[in-house]
């Protein structure tokens, strides 16, 4: 009984998580964008410098209508949202933010959040294909072809650390990993980050939701609570690759002084700084350019970096 | 400097850097319902009425380009001051109304009018929810006037108005000989 | 560069046409311009501009409006470039008078054209890189042009719609200071200006999206009647200030410099847009100080009640900041033009684009149709 119980607490913690912090990251979002852009972001809601602004937007989306075009395939295009969130919610009950401190610590962490955060796509592809709208088509489809640039990198560059931590658990991963892994693990690094930014469709890998051509991708149709549960997946998915990125790569918890669960969120903090930082400096990839990107680059820097890690486990 | 062949990578770096100073500079915002613009005295926000100096011409209502003038008056007969004296008529205005949702703020009305009756202020806050509202009657033109700032200084290379030198003239004129170009 | 092979949804797949619409209400038209794409998956197989959507009878509005109502409604046709709009007008029915515009008059009418000019390159500099997905030049580019903005304010006491050209001259004379605040402008925008370019020129993802991309060549500009910075990016070497000076410009041929490109890509188009803005900073600063040390008189003449031009025509054209604008001005000697036709630059520059789309992928379209720099109400009219 007990058991039942701490695993529905551990549950209900991750859903708060879950429900919070990608709030977090969108006020992170508007405010560190505005200032770079010389501006103040939002100033009103909440009083103290807009602090309550993504709440005031949630209250926003819940009163909206919601619409659903005549031609669309009604239930496809309603279920569209719950097939982009939910697949990150999953993911995010696996990974562990401090020892101990997880939803549930499974063996195969890489393999298990990997294979779940790929199906975030199915969302997209459904949410484009019912709308029934020519610019939504065209951003699923670009969503998808987008997806045959960062899988392999981003698979092979977790790859690599799973390599050299010799496990696909997480907490294993922390616990071997050691400083000077920075310097050896970078190329597999930048690579995951990079190739994980191009599966969140953030900028400069956007293009399916590239407002100036295609209004807003597969999004382009939705309204209300539905649009804002497809945000929320993005700014999840942010969340996720942030954590992912800094439990794999970056050590955890492990940090100076004591280790602990607030040096996991310091990193995916900075992390998440970043995913905005780029946003807001760089343009716009064309679709083909990412695909040239991935192929001549990452997946050959990825490759590389399996064989090196390869060489180094072995030879230790 | 064309730009094209530049060092790899240089180009992202020096962006990331860029927005980065950004932050830490101070934004420029202008905390606008908070804080009030400062507008210069030129700025043509909305047209005030000078009721008195009105003549009901219709002088601007005809330059008008697209015609946003609304003027009605009557003549009034002002009986002769004394016995045997001549009887005369006045235009009295009725209705003088800016339909505001037409207006071009173009300025023409005001450089038409021959009395001054007519003046930009830059007051700009005059939204309505209903576009009835926007005709201002002359009542609320005439409220615009306490808006009305003066001109601004001119040039010192600019010349002096046909108006001024006139009455300088006559100043120097009235004047003995040797006092001149003194301000009246 | 070698052979790039590009990539693209929909390549190679045999599929039924899609037709579709970019506009009129599309983000990258800014405007109301219609496209009308057939696309073969993400490829451009034809497409056709379709324009009039805010076609407002400029022309014919002028036939029955005097010579001073005619500056209002022609300063907006292209509310980018309000100033030049009216210049080409007055110069018209000036040219007609036989009138002599005093000389203070013309050094500011020259100044204030290249203030408008900076304004309008300074727009174009911050929202293309928007098409193509960069979100921050933006604000920088409005950051200067408030700058700007704000002494033409002053002067003007309009911010788009300046109304500031009469027949004989300018409005009013400067408010005492202005020259200063503008020089202080200038130097501020100096200094401001290389943030917003070296955040956009020299960054590998603006270039790859940029160079290459949409490339026009000499014949199509002369065939097509582009003008301005488009047809100078292509090698075009034209530019009305130098070759038929009008205003005070046939005295500021040393400062003038005519931009050109040969590459005629959207990065060509982009950079001598850039480039001019440095050459028009120049201008302003030459015309400043020409015009602190005029002698003292005025700055417009004093015309007559009804102001009618003398029978007979002119055609007045000017180098406006998007490219040539004309105006065919024929009196009948009354109060009102008989006719006046506008000759305006971004008409003919969009109608090009029938010939540059095909073959593009709908990813380069928005970078080719934001590097033509027009504004639809200039298409329009």
């Amino acid at each position: 009984m007990s058991e039942v119980l701490e695993a529905a607490l551990r549950l209900i913690v991750v859903f708060a998580a879950f429900l919070t912090l990608p709030l977090l990251v969108g006020q992170l979002e508007h405010k560190v964008m505005a200032h770079m852009q010389s501006r103040m972001g939002p100033m009103y809601a909440g009083g103290f410098h807009g602090w309550a602004q993504l709440v005031a937007d949630g209250v926003k989306f819940a009163q909206k209508e919601e619409v659903v075009p005549a031609a669309a395939d009604r239930t496809v295009f309603r279920l569209a949202p719950a097939l982009a969130l939910i697949p990150y919610f999953v993911a995010m009950v696996a990974i562990p933010i401090g020892p101990g401190l997880v939803g549930r610590d499974i063996d195969a962490g890489i393999f298990f959040v990997l294979a779940v955060m790929g199906v975030g796509v199915i969302g997209t592809l459904m949410a484009g294909w019912a709308s029934a709208n020519k610019y939504s088509l065209l951003g699923a489809v670009r969503q998808v072809s987008q997806l045959m640039a960062y899988e392999l990198p981003f698979v092979l560059a977790a790859a690599s650390v799973a390599m050299a931590a010799g496990s696909l658990g997480f907490t294993d991963i922390v616990d071997a990993w050691e400083p000077w892994w920075l310097i050896w693990q970078l190329p597999a690094a930048v690579v995951f980050f990079v190739a994980g930014l191009a599966e969140l469709n953030r900028p400069p890998f956007d293009m399916p939701v590239a407002d100036a051509e295609i209004i807003f991708g597969p999004y382009t149709e939705y309204t209300g609570l539905r649009f804002a549960l497809f945000l929320l997946a993005e700014y999840a998915g942010i969340v996720l690759l942030c954590f992912l990125t800094s439990v794999l790569f970056l050590g955890g918890w492990h940090g100076p002084f004591v280790d602990s669960w607030v040096w996991t969120f310091a990193k995916a903090g900075v992390l998440a700084f970043v995913v905005v930082w780029l946003r807001v400096s760089y343009p716009r990839m064309r679709a083909d350019q990412l695909q040239k990107l991935a192929w001549q680059i990452l997946i050959p820097v990825a490759l590389a970096q399996l064989l090196l890690t390869g060489v180094v486990t072995v030879a230790w | 400097m064309t730009g094209r062949d530049g060092k790899k990578g240089v180009g992202l770096l020096k962006g990331l850097s860029i927005t980065l100073t950004s932050m830490t500079r101070r934004s420029i915002t202008e905390q606008y319902p908070d804080v009030q613009p400062e507008l210069p005295p030129r700025s043509r926000g909305v047209i005030a009425l000078l009721e008195e100096n009105c003549t009901s011409c219709m002088l601007c209502a005809r330059e008008c380009p697209d015609w946003c003038i609304y003027i009605d008056s009557h003549k009034e007969v002002i009986p002769a001051p004394e016995e045997g004296g001549r009887e005369r008529t006045r235009n009295v205005l009725d209705r003088f109304a800016i339909d505001f949702s037409l207006c071009m703020y173009c300025g023409i009305c005001i450089e038409a009018c021959p009395f001054d009756a007519l003046f930009w202020s830059p007051e700009f806050e005059y939204a309505e929810f209903d576009i009835r509202n926007m005709t201002h009657e002359k009542e609320r033109l005439g409220q615009w006037m306490q808006t009305v700032p003066p001109p601004p200084a001119l040039d010192p290379s600019a010349a002096e108005s046909k108006e001024v030198l006139g009455v300088r003239k006559k100043a120097a004129a009235k004047a003995p000989p040797t006092e001149q170009g003194d301000e009246s | 560069m070698t052979e790039e092979r590009v990539v693209s949804t929909g390549d190679g797949v045999v599929a039924t046409d899609m037709v579709l619409n970019i506009g009129p209400q599309h983000p990258a038209t800014h405007g109301v311009l219609r496209l009308r794409l057939v696309l073969d998956g993400e490829r451009i197989v034809s497409a056709e501009p379709v324009i009039g959507y805010m076609h407002r009878g400029a022309e014919k509005l002028f036939e029955v409006r005097d010579y001073r109502q005619i500056i209002m409604l022609a300063n907006r046709h292209d509310w980018l470039s309000a100033f030049s709009n009216e210049l080409g007008v007055v110069l018209a029915v000036e040219r007609m008078l036989g009138m002599e515009v005093p000389e203070r008059a013309v050094w500011a009418r020259t100044l204030l054209a290249e203030l408008n000019r900076l304004l309008n390159h300074l727009m174009f500099l911050g929202s293309y890189p928007l098409e193509v997905g960069a979100i921050t030049p933006v604000f920088y580019a409005f950051r200067e042009r408030e700058a700007i903005q704000e002494v033409m304010e002053e002067i003007s006491g309009g911010r788009m719609h300046f109304m500031f050209n009469r027949v004989g001259g300018l409005k009013e004379d400067l408010p005492n200071g202005w020259t200063n605040r503008v020089r202080t402008a200038m130097a501020g925008v100096r200094d401001r200006l290389p943030q917003l370019e070296n955040l956009v020129f020299g960054n590998e993802i603006f270039a790859a999206r940029t160079q290459g991309v949409g490339v026009l060549s000499k014949e199509q500009v002369l065939q097509y009647g582009l003008s301005g910075p488009i047809a100078r990016a292509s090698g075009i070497d034209m530019d009305l200030r130098r070759d038929e000076p009008y205003l005070a410009y046939g005295e500021l041929q040393d400062v003038l410099r005519v931009v050109t490109r040969t590459e005629g890509d959207c990065y060509a188009r982009f950079e001598v847009l850039r480039e001019q803005v440095h050459v028009s900073m120049d201008l302003v600063d030459a015309c400043l100080e020409r015009l602190e040390q005029l002698p003292q008189g005025p700055i417009n003449q004093r015309l007559p009640k009804v102001l009618k031009a003398p029978e007979g025509y002119t055609y007045a054209w000017t180098e406006n900041p998007l490219g040539l604008n004309g105006y065919f001005l024929v009196s009948h000697g009354e109060k009102t033009p008989h006719r006046l036709k506008l000759r305006s630059a971004s008409f003919n520059n969009v109608q090009v684009l029938g010939e540059m789309l095909p073959g593009q992928l709908v990813a380069d379209m928005v970078s080719i149709l934001g590097s033509m720099f027009f504004v639809v109400g200039d298409v329009d009219k």
